[in-house]
């Protein structure tokens, strides 16, 4: 049908290895070429909507090429860092995400101002952990396919499927250097939900996770003091306790801490607090029994 | 000039001759009707008399696309396997992306959608089947959608396809109700097949899906004992209208 099209246009663009492997997989029509659901589209969209799909650099196997590029004892070799501290979690009254704004590349700070929550839609937010460009770049991708189901089928994206379509997404790419890891969360009409996504093709959901260098600092605090019952106030200040004292002792994360809360119609700003300030603030506090 | 060989060719006053054929074909096919009621939807499709020798078990016309959503067709059986089986797929692939079964529209939209690309590409012909597709999303509303060659979609209340659907149509327009309760709405696509179908109850086949997504085939016998019940009600009404008393 469209074949002659499609494959003109697929001929300057390789696309990723496992879609082409995917697309190998001839449909019932017999058609070996890639399907309209690869690329995104419902089946008589235009290719103009489909998501982007990026040429592969022509080196004939690019996950060995980087795994190779990546490994300790290559020549010149390629470090990918993940210094940030993100964290999410589920409790009775929504949920409540926290993030530092530290960007570093190698020891030299970068950026103490990164916004590191993405708000893809009013009532779904993304965190961004490891590369930002992949963060921030898949996310809004995330943002247009959600707005596409929505307008499609009449009704908001379920948190389950948001998180879906970005693991998917990236599952393409898998091996070939993107560094992404995110929680997907917001609150569709099963309730409150929390998906941890990362470019390995790994999905998750819980109630309750951290990612990043700094993340081990802020579990423990978190792991401390979380209940499914804690008031919004008091899971707000935990979840901005957890990200400072991560701030403290991990050198990669820290700038500022900014807090979110996902109610049922919606994600709400909460403040953006200077962690030099929550320092002093938090020292001049009597220290609260943990056992 | 004949306007009529090539699909993708519209002729001066607006048409779009093998689509319309297609409609003929399904004219041709053996008549399916869906009626929605308060709680449950229900389907009944003509059985084509039964040659001898053949199974018919195995000439099924109502077919299940998920374990909640189910589609009858009037027009040319093999086009509509392949329909079905397009959409079966779908469902799972659906179900694998978005982690939560299709719904109701969404199936008919995709089944739609495979019909509409079929009228507007070179080399192929459109499907010759008109679907009607129940069923019940997660909100326990019961859910009737009908579509076409052309790759039109609507949702109905009671709706028929295939041969004789215009008498069908007539009579679901005459004795349709809101709000219907089971019996009623069962009693009412019982009624309106056998208007059409010469030989009666047995050679009619009634399905019906409830709030639970369970699709129930009704065997013979019970489609025989409906049959009979209206046959007495139409009676008792036949003899309420003469004049009664001697004469």
């Amino acid at each position: 049908m469209e074949t002659a099209a499609r494959r003109s246009v697929f001929s300057i663009l390789d696309a990723p290895a496992r879609l082409s492997i995917h697309g190998a997989n001839a449909d019932s029509d017999g058609d070996a070429m890639l399907n309209a659901a690869d690329l995104g589209l419902s089946s008589s969209a235009p290719l103009e909507f489909a998501h982007p799909t990026f040429a592969i650099p022509p080196i004939a196997n690019p996950v060995e090429f980087l795994k190779h590029q990546t490994s300790i004892d290559a020549k010149n070799r390629i470090k990918i860092q993940h210094g940030t501290t993100t964290l999410a979690f589920k409790f009775n009254h929504g949920v409540i995400v926290a993030v530092d704004s530290r960007a570093t590349g190698g020891s030299y700070i970068a950026s103490q101002t990164v916004k590191k929550v993405i708000e893809i839609n009013p009532y779904l937010l993304g965190t961004m952990a490891g590369g930002a460009a992949d963060c921030s770049y898949w996310e809004r991708e995330l943002a247009r396919r959600c707005r596409i189901h929505e307008l499609n089928n009449k009704e908001r994206i379920s948190v389950a499927a948001a998180s879906k379509l970005l693991s998917n997404m990236v599952y393409a790419y898998k091996g070939m250097g993107l560094s992404m890891g995110t929680m997907v969360t917001g609150w569709d009409k099963t309730g409150p939900q929390l998906y941890y996504v990362d470019s390995d093709g790994q999905r998750l959901k819980s109630d309750l996770f951290s990612v990043g260098s700094g993340s081990t600092y802020a579990y423990g605090v978190l792991d401390a003091g979380y209940k499914k019952d804690l008031t919004v106030e008091e899971a707000i200040d935990l979840a901005r306790r957890a990200i400072f004292h991560a701030t403290f002792r991990d050198a990669y994360s820290g700038g500022f801490v900014s807090v979110y809360h996902v109610k049922e119609n919606g994600w709400e700003f909460i403040n953006r607090l200077d962690v030099n300030d929550l320092y002093y603030q938090y020292a001049a506090e009597p220290k609260p029994k943990l056992l | 000039m004949s306007y009529d060989r090539a699909l993708t060719v519209f002729s001066p006053d607006g048409n779009l001759f093998q689509v319309e054929y297609a409609v003929e074909a399904v004219r041709k096919g053996t008549c399916a009707v869906g009626v929605r009621g308060k709680n449950i939807v229900v389907l009944g499709v003509e059985k084509k008399s039964t040659l001898k020798l053949q199974d018919p078990r195995t000439v099924r016309k109502i077919a299940l696309l998920d374990d909640h959503v189910c589609m009858a067709f009037a027009g040319l059986n093999a086009d509509a396997r392949v329909l079905v089986n397009k959409a079966r797929i779908e469902c799972q692939s659906h179900r694998l992306t978005v982690e939560d079964p299709v719904s109701i529209e969404y199936i008919t939209r995709y089944i739609a959608g495979i019909q509409q690309k079929y009228t507007q590409s070179g080399g192929v012909r459109p499907f010759g089947i008109s679907t009607l597709i129940i069923g019940f999303d997660s909100d326990k509303i019961p859910k009737l959608y009908q579509t076409d060659p052309s790759g039109i979609y609507s949702a109905w209340k009671a709706n028929a396809i295939g041969r004789s659907s215009k008498t069908v149509r007539e009579f679901l327009e005459k004795n349709y109700k809101e709000e219907m309760s089971d019996d009623d709405s069962i009693k009412l696509a019982v009624r309106s097949l056998l208007e059409i179908v010469q030989t009666g109850a047995k050679n009619i086949e009634i399905s019906t899906m409830g709030p639970d997504s369970v699709l129930r085939n009704l065997t013979a016998e019970e489609v025989e004992s409906i049959a009979a019940i209206i046959e007495a009600e139409n009676t008792a009404e036949a003899a309420s209208k003469t004049p009664g008393g001697s004469k």
